[in-house]
């Protein structure tokens, strides 16, 4: 794997030609990367943290991550839900080193400064000194030295939270078409979370949020979307922004498995493929209306996936230029019977490190990054539908894409 | 495959010799790893009983009592669905694998199947790339006889690793 960029690189200038137009130096610039860090992630925008059903009970907690910033979110004795940097007010130990579990406080190992549920510094041994010698300046007061806890919002079992004081509510960020197809997922029933997989992608986070807002690559890359109907170019489809551009949705319908004049282009077509087990993709219906598939990416860091009745959330946490962390949580819902979850637990191969699709998807992203790498001035290009950043009722578009990069050159001033 | 055949196990596995079982069932990991590694993914599915499941799981997953698998094969048709993608439909960079297999532990004989576990480390190499550590785990498995060989009737596949390094591809 080559090398990120040495960041030295003051006058980045975006292409002349604009967002249809993507220069190779986002992808591996160290600066660009700390510049993400700071105005996107700590910046203001609703980072998503975890799920609700993760933390049910008062004094339970979950590690996470908001860009590649170590979070813990916890539900406290009140039953409120805090979010707080993974990292001792005293000397940036990172505390809390198990995944998911269920305490009363939390002890730095350190020094074993204490803090509550909600972040507040609670105990600092021998803060008083011992034997009239040492301890803490009369000065030094628990209040200053909380740890640093930010803004927290949750809609239908799904925690969202920010570094930015002043961000509008989920709902307006979100906008109301997008909070549509939230609601349409996470629809206020409980959640049940089925496990978790875990993968280290060597490429750039925004790879990961491109190859989810771009439909065209789905009907050509993918044998069995194309070949069992799951997603393609000639099934009823459409792709929808927010108004900002930086959230999308894919949304599709499954369809038959048969040759059609269209799939004459969809070079990996099997029309005479079977599965030895069609048990895998037997699907349920099971949301209303006959959309079957419905990719979100929400900015800037989750997307929510429903493939048929596969429904999980993958989390991005970038880590440098070059690579990124994807944290998959696959969930049902609390009132599915044995038979749904079983249903869920199958669809599962077609998703994550092993999946039947997103193997094809890591190793594209890889791919792309090895052969960016070397390349920082070169710029890629997104024509496809055109050079906006409009809704459309097809997906042979690079719209949602684009759009992205709209959102981004305004948050990244490039 | 050349494995030999199990002998005289009309009288039930748990009558069979100590001694022989277990260099049977070494046998058996031994020739599964080289079926893996050596280009012989066809004959995975083979390993395993008529009436078979298959899990990788991560062991965050497992021990929490999570079901979700990184594979699930729950007949021997999704093992050759799997055999068929890594084929034929996965796109994936050129890869060897090489899986260390030790520490088998034998935790339960019976007339009709043997319960065994052991423990296994994967080494990937790829096309540019220095040959790395991509997976570790252990299998808890239960072995039967079928046409006279000792096959898997459950192969849970447990992986430490949380992070898996991008893609699986090939089964462990």
């Amino acid at each position: 794997m080559a090398e990120a960029d040495t960041g030295q690189h003051a006058e980045r200038r975006w292409p002349e030609a604009g967002v249809h137009r993507i220069p190779y130096w986002i992808y591996t610039d160290a600066e660009i990367y700390a510049r993400e860090q700071a105005r996107i992630f700590k910046g203001p925008s609703w980072n998503y943290v975890g799920l609700t059903a993760e933390v049910p009970e008062p004094g339970s907690f979950r590690r996470s991550f908001i860009g590649d910033i170590p979070v813990v979110l916890t539900r406290d004795s009140d039953g409120g839900l805090n979010v707080f940097i993974n990292k001792c007010a005293h000397r940036g130990v990172q505390f809390c080193q198990k995944q998911r579990g269920a305490t009363n406080e939390f002890i730095c190992p350190y020094h074993q400064w204490t803090y509550d549920l909600t972040g507040k510094l609670i105990g600092v041994p021998f803060r008083r000194g011992l034997k009239r010698q040492g301890g803490m300046p009369a000065s030094f007061e628990l209040d200053d030295h909380h740890l640093q806890r930010l803004q927290v919002t949750e809609r239908n079992g799904v925690v969202f939270a920010s570094f930015a004081d002043d961000l509008p509510p989920l709902e307006d960020y979100l906008g109301e078409s997008m909070l549509g197809y939230f609601d349409r997922l996470f629809d206020g029933r409980a959640l049940k979370v089925l496990g978790y997989q875990r993968q280290r992608i060597p490429s750039n986070w925004k790879l990961m949020f491109e190859n989810i807002k771009d439909p065209y690559h789905a009907s050509l890359l993918h044998v069995f979307l194309i070949t069992f109907g799951l997603f393609r170019a000639d099934n009823p489809s459409a792709v929808r922004l927010d108004e900002t551009g930086r959230h999308s949705a894919l949304i599709s319908r499954k369809g038959e498995q048969k040759a059609t004049s269209d799939t004459a282009e969809m070079g990996r077509f099997k029309a005479d493929m079977k599965l030895n087990d069609a048990k895998l993709l037997t699907p349920v219906k099971e949301f209303p209306g006959d959309t079957t598939v419905v990719m979100q990416t929400i900015w800037p860091n989750i997307i929510f996936q429903q493939q048929t009745n596969t429904l999980a959330t993958r989390h991005i946490v970038p880590r440098g230029p070059g690579a990124f962390d994807l944290h998959w949580t696959y969930f049902g819902y609390e009132d599915d019977d044995e038979e749904m979850t079983r249903i869920r637990l199958r669809q599962a191969n077609l998703m994550g490190p092993a999946g039947y699709v997103s193997i094809d998807d890591s190793e594209v992203m890889e791919f792309s990054q090895d052969g960016i790498s070397a390349f920082p001035d070169n710029e890629g290009i997104l024509e496809m539908g055109g050079y906006d950043t409009d809704d459309v009722d097809h997906i042979v578009t690079e719209s949602a894409i684009r759009g992205f990069y709209k959102y981004y050159r305004e948050v990244m001033a490039l | 495959m050349s494995r030999q055949s199990v002998p005289k196990t009309e009288t039930g596995l748990d009558r069979m010799d100590r001694l022989e079982l277990r260099l049977q069932l070494d046998e058996l990991y031994a020739e599964y790893a080289h079926c893996l590694d050596d280009g012989l993914i066809e004959q995975w599915p083979d390993f395993f009983a008529e009436d078979c499941s298959y899990l990788l799981i991560p062991r965050e997953n497992y021990d929490e009592g999570l079901p979700l698998a990184t594979i699930r094969c729950e007949s021997k048709g999704y093992l050759k669905d799997r055999v068929a993608a890594v084929q034929d439909t996965s796109l994936y960079a050129p890869l060897m694998l090489r899986h260390l297999v030790c520490g088998l532990r034998v935790t339960e004989i019976a007339a009709g199947h043997v319960k065994a576990e052991a423990n296994f480390a994967v080494l990937r190499t790829q096309v540019d790339e220095i040959t790395k550590v991509f997976l570790a785990g252990r299998y808890v498995d239960t072995i039967v006889v079928e046409d006279g060989q000792l096959k898997f009737k459950e192969k849970l596949a447990i992986h430490d690793s949380l992070l898996i390094p991008n893609t699986l591809v090939l089964p462990v």
